[in-house]
């Protein structure tokens, strides 16, 4: 029972890439030619308000609703690692037009080839943890 | 109900798609978790055993078994939205995209009976082409491989890790670009 949270927030989750058309392999496109603002636009305006939340999150020294610290996200990976792997994944993302939230979306949009994907990136991952310690971070 | 559906199904502008975005985020870290999907393709590597394979895989995959219920959420919304709250009109891609993509064979829909706009059929609905399969092949590996060697995809850096500020997630949405750039302006256009 303590997950159907979760499933409640993942529900949104698909409604909002959706109609954000965030999901969309044309505005992925469209964005990468720099031919619209939309996708800017959602950018701009998420990480806007992400970081305002941020602030009176860590002001008000919020917590989570059963009292504990909130997770905030830390990333401190070495340079190499995120240039690589960032333009790795920038290479996927143009050509299916998906990351890895909007990938499970389609899914229940009924695009069955986007299974092909999935899978494929589930491989991938297991490819890079095996490859892991051989690769520059 | 039905006005209020109206309304949910007609496109959003993107500040209030930028908004929702944000609430998702704000719910997730309310709920005990955080924002990034990514990480999932490395709990469910995990779950199929693969810590036999590599020490990247031996971690304790149940404290993150509520990501994956979020994933299985979106597929649900997903499900609900394309079904449910369908717009009246598919995607209104720019003109400029729209023409350039005719040049590589891609149409854009018009109407809602050509396509809703978000994935061309050309590409998606047409697997007797090896070209489209190998695509979707190399597609998914390229997200698996770099959001793990990356540590994060565009929920994990572009969303949470740039709004926490975090210098290691511009770098990483430079990457982003970088791969994106060179996909669109370089490949899609000599491949297709």
């Amino acid at each position: 029972m303590k997950y159907i949270k979760y499933l409640l927030i993942g529900i949104l989750f698909g409604i909002v890439m959706t109609k954000s058309e965030a999901i969309s392999w044309f505005r992925i496109q469209e964005m990468f030619r720099f031919e619209s603002f939309h996708m800017y636009g959602i950018f701009a305006v998420a990480i806007a308000c992400g970081i305002l939340m941020h602030i009176i999150l860590k002001k008000l020294n919020v917590k989570t609703y059963s009292g504990d610290e909130i997770k905030y996200t830390l990333k401190d990976n070495g340079i190499p690692s995120l240039l690589i792997g960032g333009t790795i994944f920038g290479l996927g993302w143009a050509i299916t037009g998906a990351c890895p939230g909007p990938m499970f979306v389609l899914l229940g949009h009924g695009v069955w080839s986007i299974l092909i994907v999935i899978l494929s990136a589930i491989l991938g991952t297991f490819v890079y943890g095996i490859l892991k310690k051989r690769l520059p971070h | 109900m039905q006005p209020l559906l109206d309304f949910i199904s007609q496109p959003w502008h993107w500040s209030i798609s930028g908004f929702m975005i944000i609430l998702v985020m704000f719910l997730l870290m309310y709920s005990g978790g955080r924002f990034g999907v990514s990480s999932n393709l490395r709990t469910l590597c995990a779950i199929g055993g693969g810590e036999k394979f590599s020490d990247y895989f031996a971690f304790d995959w149940k404290k993150d078994v509520w990501n994956l219920v979020f994933v299985a959420g979106s597929i649900i919304g997903g499900f609900i939205a394309a079904f449910y709250l369908t717009s009246p009109d598919p995607v209104q891609i720019s003109e400029n995209t729209q023409t350039y993509l005719q040049t590589i064979g891609i149409k854009t829909p018009q109407t809602i009976s050509e396509g809703t706009g978000f994935v061309p059929k050309e590409i998606f609905n047409d697997m007797s082409k090896p070209l489209n399969i190998i695509l979707m092949i190399l597609g998914g590996f390229f997200i698996g491989f770099g959001t793990r060697y990356a540590n994060g995809c565009t929920s994990g850096h572009a969303i949470s890790g740039l709004s926490n500020l975090q210098l290691a997630s511009l770098i990483a949405v430079v990457g982003f670009f970088t791969g994106g750039l060179i996909i669109t302006w370089f490949v899609l256009p000599n491949i297709l």
